[in-house]
């Protein structure tokens, strides 16, 4: 079953990083993709820009709206995701909570739709 | 309490009716857009604040314009390179002076053409004029032209400080350049209400549609010109299309395409005007975009009186349409006119010649026209792919659900 | 340029109509997801399980926690996403107002942050 692990972080945090903390995360999140690879369960991820740039399409009576900004305002943001294929949730819990995300922010384990 | 409404229904009206001549009469000289615009709201908050309890003066226009350019000499004033500043002031003073009671002269056609320059990038050309003209802010421009708001502001920013550092003038150009530096203008009016058009509910945040817009700006472009036959022709384009606008819709929502309109839902005193205004410019013996596009509209709405378009006179004229423009979008609307009058197998033919164009592969329109004609055609798996092509590429769901229906009733699903 | 398209959309938008309405927009979003491959802007895209089979997964002292639900509690939730590769910003928003959740929900434009 394919799930989409969605990371929840405060933007804010990276910003109040030296360059080698930043560098420390890079790393830890280069080493868990590897991880996700060689455990053959890796199907794709990747790392969104802030949510400033960010923009909100929505048609309402024919009328579109674009809005600056995320749908969702939240304390932590959407900051990147991972799909990965394991055989149940149990699994893919075990996975997100190996995401360096889980430690400083929030891993969303979204179970995928078979087509 | 009741002088501030009233104060604020009167500042209202006059930014509805006048903001942009304010804007014009302000930037004219200095062609500083950004500073003229800011000049104006600033007095526009000074009213709000004074005309509750000193009155609403006998000419809003003139007193909005002789506060808004004290803020000007003020801004100018806090610069520090005083010396430099001050043959600017002396001039504004002057003008100060000069604001006189009487009605102010009007030179926003002057700052359409400074709007619409050949130096202004031509995407950015219709936001411009809609805000500096109309006052719309940049959010709801954003919308309206699919752009982050971000972006459309900070592209609206640029093109006035080009007006402003490359020296583009508030000038309505010379004879020889007119026609070229007109269409521009027109051609951004146009794409404001085309803009407008889509948008089928004509519901706004501001309670005025793009579409609405754009005729006011055509009528007053033809009232500043009125011997430009292409902007009469503008005109008559964009009443014929508005005269439709309640037929596109039944009281489900559902799209209706223009042949199966109830002609009773046309409204009759638009389609009279663009008339008036086509054979108005027909008289002048100079044909052009506008007034051939209009008449394409007008041998639509004759169906109104006779039970069927005028498709021989259609085709003729997307003839000489797809001569002018070579535009793609023109070779659809001839192909799908071919079909009527010689069959869907040469209007096929008609539209295949431009199969490859990769301006086409993304709208709509063509793949929606492949679709009708193939089905005709009996060539229903073509048909139903196409039909999903347009599907995919069509943002609005009543036009979606129409097409939906009609692969449906190809394929004969229930 | 990649872009991340997040359609949000009120759960059961599907459930409460008529079956015959409710083909019918579910083949809108595979109308748009064919738009998109054949005009060659399609990365890959998903649709996502209901929201209340959502795990939220953190690690906080050292343990792992584990919450139902997803982890922004709002009207319209997250059901799905296409990962598009078009030029600029513009085109992703001309593609967003095209795709089907825009009329009924709200599609959020991500730019991919490139390593």
């Amino acid at each position: 079953m394919q799930y989409l692990l969605l990371i929840y972080d405060d933007e804010k945090n990276d910003l109040k990083m030296t360059q080698p903390q930043l560098g420390e995360v890079m790393q830890a999140y280069m080493a868990y993709t590897e991880k996700l690879r060689t455990d053959g369960v890796y199907l794709g991820s990747n790392r969104l820009r802030p949510v400033e740039t960010a923009s909100s399409i929505r048609i309402r009576d024919g009328k579109t709206n674009v809005m600056n900004g995320p749908f969702a305002e939240t304390r932590e943001q959407l900051g990147g995701y991972y799909l990965i294929d394991v055989p149940d949730e149990q699994k893919a819990r075990h996975y997100a909570a190996l995401c360096p995300g889980a430690k400083t922010g929030t891993m969303e384990v979204r179970p995928v739709w078979a087509m | 309490m009741e002088s501030d409404a009233l104060a604020r229904e009167t500042a209202e009206a006059v930014a509805r009716r006048s903001y942009g001549k304010l804007v014009a009469l302000l930037a004219a000289r200095t062609r500083d857009l950004s500073s003229a615009e800011d000049a104006l709201s600033e007095a526009f908050a000074a009213a709000l604040a004074h005309w509750p309890t000193t009155g609403i003066p006998g000419n809003p226009e003139a007193w909005l314009l002789t506060a808004a350019r004290r803020k000007s000499i003020d801004a100018a004033r806090k610069k520090k390179r005083a010396e430099l500043a001050s043959d600017h002031i002396t001039l504004m003073a002057d003008e100060l002076s000069q604001a006189n009671e009487n009605e102010l002269p009007d030179q926003r056609l002057a700052l359409m053409f400074a709007c619409a320059h050949p130096g202004i990038d031509a995407s950015i050309r219709a936001p411009l004029i809609l805000q500096t003209v109309l006052g719309f802010d940049a959010a709801t421009i954003a919308s309206a032209f699919l752009v982050a708001p971000g972006a459309m502001s900070q592209r609206l920013v640029r093109a006035k400080t080009k007006i402003h550092t490359a020296g583009i003038p508030f000038r309505v150009p010379e004879r020889d350049d007119l026609a070229d530096r007109l269409d521009a203008v027109l051609e951004a009016i146009y794409a404001a209400y085309a803009e407008g058009w889509s948008d089928p509910a004509g519901t706004d945040i501001h309670r005025r549609n793009l579409a609405g817009e754009g005729i006011w700006l055509g009528r007053l472009i033809a009232s500043l010109m009125p011997d430009e036959p292409e902007v009469l022709g503008l005109v008559a384009l964009m009443l014929h299309t508005e005269a439709r606008r309640d037929a596109r819709r039944n009281n489900a929502g559902d799209f209706i395409p223009l042949d199966r309109q109830d002609t009773m839902r046309w409204n009759a005193d638009l389609i009279h005007e663009a008339e008036f205004l086509l054979r108005r410019a027909g008289a002048m013996n100079r044909i052009g975009r506008y007034q051939l596009e209009a008449a394409v509209q007008s041998a639509h709405a004759i169906r109104r009186l006779t039970g069927s378009a005028d498709w021989g006179a259609i085709v003729s004229l997307y003839d000489g349409l797809l001569q002018l423009t070579q535009s793609p979008v023109v070779a659809i609307n001839r192909a799908v006119a071919i079909a009527e009058i010689e069959g869907p197998q040469a209007g096929l033919a008609a539209l295949d010649e431009h199969t490859g164009d990769a301006r086409l592969s993304q709208y709509q329109p063509w793949w929606a026209a492949r679709a009708e004609l193939l089905a005709r055609c009996h060539r229903k798996t073509e048909a139903a792919k196409a039909y999903e092509q347009a599907i995919g590429l069509e943002p609005d769901p009543a036009i979606r659900r129409f097409l939906q229906r009609r692969q449906a009733a190809l394929l004969g699903v229930p | 340029m990649q872009f991340m398209l997040f359609a949000w959309s009120a759960e059961g938008y599907f459930q409460k109509m008529p079956p015959a309405e409710a083909q019918a927009a579910i083949g809108a979003y595979s109308a748009f997801g064919e738009a998109l491959r054949k005009e060659n802007v399609l990365v890959s895209s998903n649709r996502l399980r209901p929201s209340g089979e959502t795990t939220q997964v953190s690690i906080q002292n050292g343990k792992t926690r584990v919450l139902n639900g997803p982890y922004a509690e709002t009207k319209e939730q997250l059901g799905g996403y296409f990962l598009i590769d078009v030029p600029d910003l513009d085109a992703a928003i001309a593609w967003a107002a095209r795709c089907p959740g825009a009329s009924h929900g709200t599609v959020e434009v991500r730019p991919i942050w490139t390593m």
